[in-house]
């Protein structure tokens, strides 16, 4: 399909409903998709499970739509202190809603759903806390956990550029999670720095190619990390 | 006891550290001290960095001038990429961590005990915790160096018979630099290879909870 675009942000992330699991895109702020994450805040859902390997470290971004009460449950693999500082964050967490998840681990389930898998063996986490109630296997001598497959209903990522296929390149270390996450959701919502014509992409460097990747919003370059729920 | 004095500083450990990246190695390090590691690798090895966040050939930080917001390591800060670099997306740079192609991780260290246990990511006391891509580096990366000062604060020994901090990963530390010395943990228990200078080998062995093999021990050499 050709006419992936979405003209506005509303376009973009409004199918979001009650209820929804959003894989988020980003390591720190590099790769995390500002605006789509300003406008699911803005629809108001609830009871959101929002899997990303950091929720922030500061206000605005997921860390808004905890403090707005969006959140149910957070899979994360950093939450950076916020224990301590988000009274939301804390709830959520004593009352069991925070799954830690090693980081290579939760890149690794996504994966794995993405590609069709039920599960995979992984020799991270073997004897941990991390691993407890989770079943092992011994191969050829060596113990692995059994982790399952982690999908979303929806993925928000973001990319440098876009052609109209919604086939994408990242830039640099903002690629981190969000070619695998484009993967792993049954409709993936892209912000792009930039969209270019048809072709203008040479097909050797996609790499996230557009079959995984269902709409796509163009933000133009910004400077990432500043808070703007003020 | 010793005199405050005798102890290394954080970059003494890590030019000590350094000494042992050999040419051609791929190397993981872990937030805070380790990170001081690639100002002190001699010039004539050729030793990249893995940023588990993506990137393969970690430069020092940037110029003035010079930052871009998108290339950052694993510690949050802005870095540049070295020569020869690469970018790659999180599943390719865990299964680089998993698969076994990091020949070294220099990870920072609560605890370690005889048997190469790593403990680095929860207190004890603690409720929660950032495990970060810790497990993953320490059970997949072919050597485990901890690095770490020797004692805690309160100053019980962080080398130890037995972990009793929550476990990072099993049986992988196979060296471990302190402020107090340099230690190889091998199938037969605990080596004291080096000590910082003007101290003793009894000195350490009296803050560390495991007994040290002390029949060869050098002093490490902290010669600017």
């Amino acid at each position: 399909m050709k006419g992936k675009k979405s003209a506005t942000l509303e376009d973009a992330v409004g199918r979001i409903g009650d209820g929804a699991s959003l894989l988020i895109g980003g390591f720190s702020d590099p790769g995390v998709p500002e605006f789509l994450i300003d406008g699911v805040c803005d629809l108001k859902r609830r009871d959101l499970t929002i899997i990303t390997n950091n929720p922030g470290f500061r206000h605005g971004g997921i860390v808004r739509l905890i403090e707005e009460g969006c959140v149910a449950r957070l899979v994360c693999s950093f939450q950076w202190g916020l224990e301590k500082e988000l009274d939301g964050f804390r709830q959520l967490y004593d009352a069991g809603n925070v799954e830690i998840v090693p980081q290579g681990t939760l890149a690794e389930r996504m994966r794995a759903a993405g590609a069709g898998l039920g599960g995979f063996l992984t020799p991270t986490a073997v004897g941990t806390d991390l691993a407890e109630g989770k079943p092992t296997m011994t191969v050829d001598g060596r113990e692995y956990v059994l982790e399952k497959p982690l999908k979303g209903d929806f993925a928000l990522i973001k990319a440098f550029k876009t052609d109209p296929r919604g086939n994408l390149i990242y830039r640099k270390t903002a690629r981190n999670f969000n070619p695998v996450m484009a993967m792993a959701a049954d409709y993936t919502i892209a912000e792009v720095q930039e969209d270019v014509a048809m072709d203008a992409l040479d097909p050797e460097i996609i790499v996230t190619p557009g079959v995984f990747v269902d709409t796509y919003y163009v933000t133009g370059w910004y400077e990432i990390g500043k808070d703007r729920s003020g | 006891m010793s005199e405050q004095t005798n102890l290394l500083t954080r970059q003494q450990i890590a030019a000590r550290a350094a000494q042992d990246m050999e040419d051609g190695w791929l190397v993981n390090l872990g937030i805070g001290m380790p990170t001081m590691i690639p100002a002190f690798i001699p010039k004539d090895r050729d030793v990249m960095f893995h940023s588990e966040n993506g990137l393969i050939g970690m430069g020092p930080p940037p110029a003035e001038g010079e930052a871009d917001q998108d290339l950052i390591s694993a510690g949050k800060e802005l870095v540049t990429m070295i020569s020869g670099g690469s970018y790659v997306h999180h599943t390719d740079s865990f299964a680089i961590a998993r698969g076994g192609r990091l020949d070294c991780a220099v990870l920072g260290a609560f605890q370690v005990a005889v048997n190469g246990d790593l403990c680095n990511w929860r207190l004890p006391n603690q409720t929660s915790g950032s495990v970060g891509g810790a497990m993953d580096i320490a059970a997949g990366s072919k050597r485990v160096f901890a690095m770490m000062s020797h004692t805690a604060r309160d100053g019980a020994a962080k080398i130890v018979a037995e972990r009793t901090y929550p476990l990072t990963a099993m049986q992988v530390v196979t060296k471990i630099y302190t402020d107090m010395a340099v230690i190889s943990v091998t199938p037969d228990g605990l080596i004291l290879n080096e000590v910082a200078p003007g101290l003793t080998a009894d000195e350490v062995q009296a803050v560390t909870d495991a007994p040290l093999n002390m029949d060869d021990v050098g002093t490490i050499n902290v010669a600017a």
